[in-house]
């Protein structure tokens, strides 16, 4: 028995939910050159929270596809990345600021430009946080979903353009309740002369239960260990007699 | 093959106003004002000083490492690198580096990440996250576990592969190298000097760095 929530980003958008254990939540491209920035806290403790350099390294990689999870700073899984049409997810550009739209696209307000004024990463964020309790302090690296950047051998960074195409998926598992925070805004690195960001739709739906051959589980030892952790959090936090 | 950035610097250590060494598994904050400049030696080489930057004014404004490589457009470290807060504010610059260029996406070690990483049996080891949340715990409540954000890892290697591969591999750093960075803003530097046993970037053998502090 599946329940199904589907709903459109718009381009410029802005979303946050608690969604608990056990969800997977297949994001959209709905035209080219998609770019999502997350952000993702353990719902009961904001304080944990998802961290790129104990993500990558456990992992041996600088960008994200399926089989690889999302870990926090207490070394659990808050998400799994569980089916990918695309083959990388950018972890290291960070969001657009205020500043980055106006010098790169002009500047836009709302008085002139009604909805269709230019939003930023950073304010979007700002706004969703607030909602949540949270503040700017709380923000992190974010992952970019379908965003890729890669480094040359001098670590220059490269933007690689339409790298998402129309329909391109990227589906995560939640593995703990999770508040899970989105901008449907441009990547900071992205070179487009024009305002690029394209409306994604988010469709959510109860995912099924880890099995023992399960991907993400298995990517690494690393992965499994840190799934084991998860079980131990979700475990204690049960009640009654373990 | 590793593009490296060097810069000597013309400072003195008899000129300097501060000069401590800092044995490996502790940890130091200090607030920087702005023009100082502050100069960290791997006294024995390939040592990791993991360091934090807080903007001493806000000190809810943390070091941003995404922030800060997005702007250079490169993910390494070196001279003329300048560390960014999340606001976006302009904290510390490298103005000087024998190193050639530090590691800024490998973050800190901590306790929870060591059992993913190794074993699980790694969980009582002391490691930098425990030295940032001890050191502070000595402003009263002004920090909590949210402010610490990704870090700087000052002589550590770890590339990343232009096929989206991140590695720890076998340090550029030695005896006596040293990277100095100079205030832009007042800010506050915190270190663990890292205590890692488990990753053989260090060899094994975690060691002394050397602090020292010019006023411009």
């Amino acid at each position: 028995m599946y329940t199904v929530s589907s709903k459109i980003i718009p381009a410029g958008g802005k979303w946050s939910s608690r969604i608990s254990r056990g969800k997977q939540l297949t994001f959209t491209a709905l035209e080219e050159g998609a770019n999502v920035s997350l952000l993702l806290y353990n719902a009961n403790d904001t304080t944990e929270r998802y961290n790129m350099p104990d993500t990558l390294k456990a992992q041996h990689t600088a960008h994200l596809t399926v089989g690889n999870v999302l870990m926090s700073d207490n070394g659990r899984v808050l998400a799994s990345i569980i089916d990918d049409s695309l083959g990388w997810h950018d972890t290291i550009s960070g969001y657009a600021t205020r500043q980055m739209i106006d010098e790169r696209f002009g500047h836009t307000t709302y008085q002139e430009k009604r909805n269709d004024w230019y939003r930023s990463g950073e304010e979007n964020f700002a706004v969703e946080l607030f909602r949540n309790g949270l503040t700017t302090r709380d923000l992190v690296p974010v992952v970019n979903l379908f965003s890729k950047v890669f480094c040359s051998e001098d670590g220059n960074m490269h933007f690689v353009s339409s790298h998402a195409k129309k329909g391109d998926t990227i589906t995560l598992r939640t593995e703990m309740e999770v508040l899970v925070i989105l901008s449907n805004t441009p990547n900071p690195l992205d070179t487009s002369n024009t305002y690029p960001s394209v409306p994604v739709e988010l469709t959510i739906t109860d995912a099924q239960p880890v099995q023992e051959d399960d991907r993400c589980l298995n990517y690494r030892p690393e992965n499994r260990r840190a799934f084991e952790n998860t079980w131990d959090d979700v475990l204690f936090r049960k009640g009654g007699i373990l | 093959m590793a593009v490296l950035h060097y810069a000597v610097s013309e400072r003195k250590v008899e000129d300097a106003v501060y000069n401590q060494t800092i044995p490996a598994g502790d940890g130091w904050t200090y607030t920087l004002e702005p023009d100082q400049v502050l100069r960290i030696v791997d006294l024995e080489g390939n040592q990791a000083a993991d360091t934090l930057f807080y903007d001493a004014d806000n000190p809810s404004d943390h070091y941003s490492a995404v922030n800060t490589i997005q702007r250079q457009g490169n993910v390494y470290l070196s001279t003329g690198s300048v560390l960014l807060a999340e606001s976006g504010k302009e904290l510390v610059k490298i103005v000087a580096d024998t190193c050639g260029r530090h590691d800024t996406l490998g973050g800190a070690c901590s306790a929870q990440s060591n059992t993913v990483r190794y074993s699980h049996d790694t969980l009582p080891m002391h490691n930098c996250r425990d030295t940032f949340m001890l050191q502070l715990s000595k402003y009263g409540n002004r920090f909590t576990k949210r402010d610490l954000a990704p870090n700087v890892n000052f002589f550590m290697n770890v590339p990343v592969t232009p096929e989206g591969g991140l590695t720890f591999e076998n340090g550029v750093s030695a005896p006596g190298y040293y990277v100095e960075m100079q205030a832009v803003n007042r800010t506050l530097v915190l270190i663990s000097n890292c205590p890692q046993l488990n990753n053989p970037c260090n060899a094994y053998n975690p060691t002394p760095i050397q602090l020292l502090i010019w006023d411009n």
